[in-house]
């Protein structure tokens, strides 16, 4: 695996896609464990996004290297975003598909505003990675689905809960925000709460489905 | 809080390790300086104090307390006299703290013997100006609790304050180059590292935004979102650097051609718009 030295705390990890990002983060966290045999300085934080993984908060450059020498003699299994889930638990959004934006998606999808629900509906997604917002998560369709254009001007105040697509991801807005993407729908379900054990309902190589109520 | 003309905020040490959540790390913009403060006066370098942008504040000390400024050379008064900073200074049940602006630098950390006993989020009593998480800026009229305290600590030689040792003309930013600097044609890295930038008003506890010579992209592609250091240089598409601080965003969009190192981080929390820096 190739990485880059990012100042004296972190790497950079450069990979090919965000299911390749979740397996690397699941190989970093496993080099770290203190149970792994000869274990890596543990790192703060590891953060994946579409193309790399950043191992951040080593504590000098001298664990950097150490993570880059070892991370550059190992090649990441391949694996499509679902085998790179994280557990095989699905967590479940419930969805009012009324958003403002429904007919924009349906010229992209080439089908009718109904017809965006049900497809949403059918198609499994997972967390490739979370950012933008706490518990934002960026949800990828396991199988690929025609990329949706952002607004071409944002929304000033988008409500919490909006369910909404852009490229090809899916999130859902924890907060009111200005944002750019297109409204397909809204939830009841608190994605961000800092009160709670597991703060964000959705977390990095979580599976997802979405589910139609009425 | 008898009197709050300025932005007033809890911090301590931050709140690491949700960044994969999409949480910044907030915490003190100069956490040198807030350890320091917290050392005076005996306490963990890691308990919440306050961060004084400018200036301009009275506190009413309902129990004797302990107390330490640090950064800025703000001025101090414990009871109507004037008193030091980088020390820690003793004050009487009743009587005011008041910390007017300084002449020079920014933000000053005010620690409490005991800590301030504000509740934590996310393990973290730091306000987090990006998402809102943590306790909100002070007004007047807030009544702020504090901790347990320990021992006064003993006294020893501590490192002044990085404003104290800020020298005047451009203030140096140490930077190591990278992880994006290939994006950017080397003539305009070579400008970069020659030239002083100019600190703009639009800088806040997220970033030092700077204006000066721009750096050119060799190519027109995009980057893919990726994670988000500490320090980060960040160059949006209008060229102009803007360097990340503690409540930068998770993930950003746009090339990072370097990373300003640890040091220099806390000479970035004194930085007024206007003032003159200078890469190397």
């Amino acid at each position: 695996m190739r990485s880059r030295r990012v100042g004296r705390h972190a790497l950079l990890v450069m990979v090919d896609d965000p299911a390749a990002a979740l397996s690397a983060r699941a190989l970093v966290l496993e080099l770290a464990a203190p149970t792994s045999d000869d274990p890596l300085p543990a790192p703060l934080d590891v953060v994946p996004a579409a193309r790399t993984l950043l191992v951040d908060g080593l504590p000098d450059p001298a664990a950097v290297e150490r993570w880059r020498s070892r991370l550059d003699g190992m090649t990441l299994p391949a694996a499509s975003l679902p085998e790179s889930g994280s557990s095989d638990e699905v967590v479940v959004v419930d969805v009012v598909y009324d958003g403002a934006d429904l007919d924009v998606v349906a010229d992209v999808w080439a089908c009718s505003p109904q017809a965006v629900a049900a497809r949403h509906e059918e198609t499994p997604y997972v967390v490739a990675f979370c950012g933008f917002a706490p518990g934002f998560a960026y949800c990828t369709p396991v199988a690929p689905l025609p990329q949706i254009p952002r607004r071409t001007s944002p929304r000033e105040r988008v409500p919490a809960g909006s369910v909404a697509l852009a490229g090809e991801y899916c999130g859902i807005y924890p907060n009111p925000m200005p944002g750019g993407w297109q409204l397909i729908g809204a939830t009841d379900a608190q994605v961000f709460d800092p009160d709670r054990a597991d703060p964000a309902l959705l977390t990095p190589g979580d599976r997802v489905r979405f589910r139609a109520v009425r | 809080m008898e009197r709050c003309d300025c932005l007033v905020l809890v911090e301590d040490l931050g709140r690491p390790g949700y960044a994969h959540l999409g949480v910044p790390r907030a915490g003190a913009l100069d956490p040198a300086a807030l350890a320091l403060a917290n050392r005076l006066v005996g306490n963990r370098e890691s308990e919440a104090g306050l961060e004084i942008l400018l200036g301009g504040l009275c506190l009413a000390a309902q129990q004797s307390l302990r107390i330490a400024l640090t950064g800025a050379p703000m001025l101090l008064w414990v009871g109507g006299r004037p008193a030091p900073l980088d020390a820690a200074v003793s004050v009487p049940a009743g009587s005011r703290i008041e910390v007017e602006p300084a002449s020079s630098g920014l933000r000053s950390w005010l620690a409490v013997a005991g800590g301030l006993d504000v509740p934590e989020t996310l393990r973290s009593r730091s306000a987090d100006t990006l998402s809102g998480l943590g306790p909100a800026p002070l007004a007047r009229g807030d009544v702020l609790e504090v901790g347990p305290s320990g021992p006064a600590a003993a006294a020893a030689e501590y490192p002044r304050s990085a404003a104290a040792r800020a020298t005047s003309g451009a203030t140096v930013l140490r930077m190591l180059g990278g992880p994006r600097d290939d994006w950017f044609t080397p003539a305009s890295l070579a400008a970069m590292l020659a030239a002083d930038y100019r600190v703009t008003p639009s800088s806040d506890r997220v970033g030092v935004r700077l204006s000066g010579p721009r750096l050119v992209r060799r190519s027109n592609g995009e980057l893919a979102s990726e994670g988000l250091v500490l320090g980060a240089v960040q160059v949006p598409g209008d060229g102009q650097p803007l360097v990340f601080l503690a409540d930068h965003p998770t993930t950003g969009g746009y090339p990072v051609v370097g990373v300003v190192e640890d040091d220099s981080l806390g000479l970035c929390a004194q930085l007024r718009p206007g003032d003159a820096v200078r890469f190397s």
